[in-house]
């Protein structure tokens, strides 16, 4: 078994309100690491609209997503916090009491695990994870010939691979897996493909030596027993269907976030969504607090800039946990030696 | 004021108030049925996917190419739209549209 890591604050999800949740808390000497299921910070803003500019950031008339956790990035860089990146976190069990909290907290990619005296949710709209087409009795498939992303390359040797999509890991796998499969064939709905137009026309070039199938249409159903794929019934634009033979299925259609594992740590859910009170934005179980989008209380507003209020007050509870013997003094950075040290800027 | 017509995932048919210059994920959010809207009207997650009636399709602005990049991540029909990439004005009184299924 390994050794746990052992953190003052454990936060769940590297969004811009779990970024900011750092900041407020490395203003009072608490610790964090990290975990996010994506391969770096940013979440939904660096995820799902990095190049689009925000005009609600209170001091920035315009900033887009990827500018915000840039800056956001720099604002926390004194405080050190450690990420843990591609790991969903699947565990979270309290190993202490209600007035001196404890957790375990477990994530399922390299199994790290983590003790910590309180968890900040951010966790936005919930894990980012891979976008799976609504087709009939497609979960039977799951694991045994339908793949959401390819680990090993060498299970798809000598197979008649249906991959369907057309944004880049749709591209990318298609001429990646094509010298070694039996037969593949790429499904999209149009003729246009947003993918690199060097992979496209790598693609298109495979097409036309007759070394792989290109169809336009969509799934519209699967044939197979036994959890094994035979077939994929191809829907045309005009209501035709034909059939494409196939072992296996990879559908590539992007990322969406479910709640995930969340749902089963014990928390009060409320359509989804986490409630708090709006003193400390702690959830129904002491030391486990909800920050952003994932949270809900009267009047809430899903704006960053509620997330980073929310954080603020958070980070005063979780003072109370982490130094219980400690008096919090409020201060201010544009007047307090002690802050502005910990942000290195002291004179 | 006007109305659109949207029939959920069960197939009941349900008749909306509709408010000017909102988007129709807007109103079909705002009144309750389930439509996700995860992105909030950014044209950047297609979870606002309907089915607009034959009828209806070529009242509506052409989609972008944003809007065509965004629905290659879902299993489309041809008349496949994002309704958030539709604003309602009262030409759409009576619009009708269909909830898409989403994947588990």
């Amino acid at each position: 078994m390994t050794d746990h890591i052992e953190t003052d604050v454990v936060i769940i999800g590297a969004g811009p309100v779990g970024l900011f949740a750092v900041f407020e808390l490395g203003l009072l000497d608490i610790k964090c690491h990290l975990v996010d299921i994506l391969p770096k910070v940013g979440g939904q803003c660096a995820e799902l609209y990095p190049e689009k500019p925000i005009y609600d950031i209170p001091g920035f008339p315009m900033v887009t997503g990827q500018g915000l956790v840039d800056n956001l990035m720099a604002q926390i860089d004194p405080f050190h916090p450690t990420f843990h990146f591609n790991e969903m976190v699947e565990s979270l069990e309290s190993i202490g009491t209600p007035e001196a909290p404890r957790f375990r907290v477990k994530t399922s990619e390299n199994g790290t695990t983590f003790e910590c005296k309180a968890v900040v949710i951010a966790a936005g709209g919930g894990s980012f994870l891979p976008k799976k087409p609504p087709i009939d009795n497609i979960e039977a498939y799951e694991g045994t010939s339908v793949f959401y992303a390819v680990r090993k390359m060498e299970m798809f040797r000598d197979k008649k691979i249906l991959i369907v999509g057309g944004g880049d890991s749709a591209l990318d796998w298609t001429v990646n897996l094509q010298p070694i499969a039996k037969r593949l064939t790429l499904l999209h709905r149009r003729d246009a493909f947003r993918a690199a137009p060097h992979t496209v026309e790598k693609m298109r070039s495979l097409v036309a030596s007759g070394d792989m199938d290109l169809h336009l249409g969509q799934v519209s159903s699967l044939k197979g027993e036994n959890h094994v794929l035979s077939g994929a019934v191809i829907r045309k634009d005009d209501g035709s269907e034909f059939t494409v033979d196939c072992d296996v299925m990879l559908p590539f259609f992007g990322l969406t976030m479910k709640l995930g594992p969340i749902a089963d740590w014990g928390l009060n859910l409320h359509e989804n969504l986490i409630p708090v009170d709006t003193e400390k934005f702690e959830t129904n179980v002491p030391g486990i607090f909800a920050i952003g989008d994932i949270n809900t209380y009267p009047g809430k507003l899903k704006l960053i800039l509620s997330g980073f209020h929310e954080g603020a007050l958070a980070a005063q509870k979780i003072h109370r946990y982490v130094y219980p013997e400690k008096k919090l003094l409020f201060q201010y950075t544009t007047s307090s030696s002690s802050l502005q040290k910990k942000l290195g800027v002291a004179a | 004021m006007g109305v659109i017509h949207v029939t959920d995932r069960a197939g009941q048919r349900h008749t909306l108030e509709a408010i000017e210059g909102w988007r129709v994920m807007e109103i079909i959010r705002d009144w309750g049925l389930p439509i996700e809207g995860l992105c909030g009207g950014a044209c950047e997650c297609a979870t606002c996917h309907v089915f607009v009636d034959e009828a209806w399709l070529d009242k509506l602005y052409p989609p972008t190419e944003e809007e065509e990049d965004q629905l290659d991540t879902v299993v489309t029909k041809p008349n496949s739209r994002l309704s958030c990439q539709i604003l309602w004005t009262p030409e759409l009184d009576g619009l009708e549209v269909t909830l898409a299924p989403t994947g588990n």
